[in-house]
């Protein structure tokens, strides 16, 4: 009787290991989470191939994928090129966000008040204490700032978001460099902290005089006033998606080894300054071929068919020179157990 | 009576007589063996998964606990990008918010609980208690996202920008109520805190409240005493041991609250200046971190994750401490 049941079971796990064989899965950012799981129903309903996502923050992406208990990773930030060839990887970009600083000022327009990243730094590292301050003042000639005091606003979780933004700010001004520095997290000389978009529009919103920053999605979605910024260039720009496809599409991808690019602070005279993109690790010897064909064939159709999903949900899309180079560059590189690349 | 005993005594010293060496065990006793060793296994089994716990903690945290030593306690630097780690502010903030809660909930639980036994029509007591019960279900990420979505708010233009004016400068009072007034911070996370454990402790004081015997509260009564004399002097004091046991309870669970608190604490790792002040406790710094930590920094947190532990078994011994002299 026992094992008849057992008997069956077996046979049972063996069925669904074999239909779930079509089935690739994913793990990593929370930022692309919805963007990954739109394209993945359409992809089922086109192909019958399931992909599987589970956002659970870029660091638990990487650790999975160097465990290679998944089929792919997903980081909100790049790997630099010594860990991706210490652990055997690759990685390529899917799509593009950024961050947008955001005030509660009643009584000012979106986008009316004018912000360079050096000023930024300084209200973050609390230098600058009021919105009337000088500095400040002097960036805006047309427009009467309040004598009110600058409540300071960060993210409290470790997150991609903090870490574009501190970047930034590390890399235009050397006094945040030498102090808080880069990273997911870091030791905020002021202000308090929300916990996700959420949480940081929530306090903005809850203190006239705050200032804040959020995922340009988020910004776009939620109606928060946003700050205009001065780009490398020296232009002054307000945060839309031409903006931040210029970011990504002025980068120069052909010279940055194992596509560690940071799109933050860009030359280009239409590229927003706090700008990145997200990115897909992969295995460049792929023990399970088709598998990792599997992926490839995915983020290719996706590539092909995704952007106008993508643009509903207010990512930016890759411009296609960038998609150009990743085909060319990046996916030749993904090999089988038998030195041949998976795809195509 | 006693000839039936008797030979009941008899016939069973008969038949161990009779076949020697041999135990007589009653019906449906193997299934009584099994049910020993089930008790048996289940409290081994949570013994040795919260030493398990206790040494994955400390391993994990052991290399920053190594590198920092004491200084890990007292040390006020988070800082994620030059790994220095100190969990001074956490392990203050995580302390002063379940006092603050504790202080908050405890004199609201009793009265609910004193409600409920002593003076509460028994047509009202099913519907409060249950309401009390449901309470408790509440996901605390709900309490998180109406703390910071609705109370607030509400906070801010009600009782914190009212209360920072009326403070005298210059007095204790503008120090103790300084702070951003958005409605977050300090004050705000424990009197979340506090609607949360109140439950726990209401009902558990209810249930101990309904443990006195109905003969030593009607005597009480008999005697004139009224019901507030009747609360202190003689229920109050039956359930006593009961009682501290239902508050440490409440303090566990606010000592190790995450998420709601993640929401309303402002999450500064500094030392808060005031009621207001943003804070950040030791369960809200590993909720917000861990996700993205690695190498010491993922450490600091196991660390953090031990202090919680060792801090949680220090409120029960204590507890303990208090119950074993009655008189002190």
């Amino acid at each position: 009787m026992i094992k008849t049941i057992a008997a069956g079971l077996a046979a049972a796990l063996a069925i669904t290991s074999v239909a779930s064989a079509a089935a690739i899965s994913g793990a990593g950012a929370t930022f692309p989470a919805p963007i990954y799981n739109k394209w993945a129903e359409t992809y089922k309903a086109k192909t019958n191939n399931q992909l599987n996502y589970q956002a659970i923050g870029s660091g638990g992406g990487i650790k999975q994928i160097e465990a290679n208990t998944v089929d792919f990773g997903a980081s909100d930030k790049p790997l630099q090129p010594a860990d991706l060839e210490k652990n055997g990887l690759v990685q390529f970009p899917t799509v593009i966000g950024g961050v947008v600083p955001v005030v509660n000022l009643p009584g000012y327009k979106p986008g009316q008040i004018r912000i360079t990243g050096r000023v930024l730094a300084d209200i973050y590292l609390g230098l600058i204490k009021k919105w009337n301050d000088p500095v400040l003042q002097s960036w805006n000639p047309g427009v009467r700032l309040p004598n009110l005091p600058i409540t300071v606003v960060h993210r409290s979780d470790g997150s991609g978001t903090t870490f574009l933004f501190t970047s930034y700010l590390s890399m235009v001004d050397p006094k945040w460099q030498a102090g808080p520095g880069a990273s997911d997290a870091v030791n905020w000389p002021v202000g308090q902290g929300g916990k996700g978009n959420d949480g940081v529009a929530a306090f903005v919103r809850q203190t006239v005089g705050s200032i804040g920053y959020v995922e340009y999605f988020y910004a776009k979605q939620s109606n928060l006033t946003y700050l205009t910024m001065q780009n490398r260039a020296g232009r002054w720009l307000e945060p839309t998606a031409p903006a931040f496809a210029a970011g990504a599409a002025g980068a120069d991808w052909t010279k940055a080894p194992g596509f560690y690019l940071l799109l933050l602070n860009q030359p280009s005279p239409t590229a927003w300054p706090i700008t990145g993109a997200t990115f897909i690790l992969m295995h460049t010897r792929q023990t399970n071929p088709q598998a990792g064909k599997e992926v490839l064939t995915f983020y290719d159709w996706a590539y092909k068919n995704g952007d106008a999903e993508a643009s509903q949900l207010d990512y930016v899309p890759l411009p296609a020179s960038v998609k150009a180079l990743v085909r060319k560059l990046v996916w030749p590189k993904i090999d089988g157990p038998n030195g041949k690349p998976v795809y195509p | 009576m006693s000839d039936t005993a008797r030979t009941v005594a008899g016939r069973a010293f008969t038949v161990a007589d009779t076949h020697p060496g041999r135990r007589i065990s009653p019906r449906g006793s193997a299934f009584d063996y099994a049910f020993q060793a089930l008790c048996f296994a289940a409290a081994t089994a949570l013994l040795a998964s919260l030493g398990g716990v206790l040494i994955s903690l400390a391993i994990g945290g052991w290399p920053v606990l190594s590198k920092f030593g004491f200084g890990f306690l007292t040390g006020k630097t988070w800082d994620p990008v030059r790994d220095i780690y100190g969990a001074a502010g956490p392990i203050v903030d995580t302390i002063i918010t379940s006092l603050l809660a504790l202080m908050l909930s405890l004199p609201i639980a009793g009265g609910v609980a004193f409600f409920l036994t002593e003076l509460c029509p028994s047509f009202l007591r099913r519907p409060i208690g249950t309401a009390v019960e449901l309470l408790a279900g509440i996901p605390s990420i709900v309490y998180g996202m109406w703390g910071l979505f609705v109370f607030a708010p509400v906070f801010a233009a009600k009782i914190e920008i009212p209360l920072m004016g009326m403070a005298p400068p210059g007095s204790i009072w503008e120090t103790l109520l300084s702070g951003i007034p958005n409605g977050s911070g300090i004050l705000s996370a424990s009197i979340i805190l506090a609607i949360m454990i109140l439950p726990f402790m209401a009902a558990t004081l209810r249930e101990l409240l309904n443990t006195v015997p109905p003969q030593v509260r009607e005597s009480a009564y008999g005697l004139g005493a009224t019901t507030a004399e009747v609360v202190m002097k003689v229920t109050l004091p039956y359930v006593r041991r009961g009682a501290v046991g239902a508050v440490m309870l409440g303090l566990g669970r606010a000592l190790g609250e995450t998420m709601a608190v993640t929401f309303i604490i402002g999450n500064s790792h500094d030392f808060p200046k005031g009621l207001f002040d943003s804070g950040a406790t030791i369960a809200s710094t590993i909720a917000n971190e861990f996700n993205e930590a690695s190498g010491l920094q993922a450490s600091a947190l196991i660390a953090l994750g031990l202090v919680l532990f060792v801090l949680t078994f220090l409120v029960l011994a204590l507890a303990r401490l208090l119950l074993r002299n009655p008189e002190g």
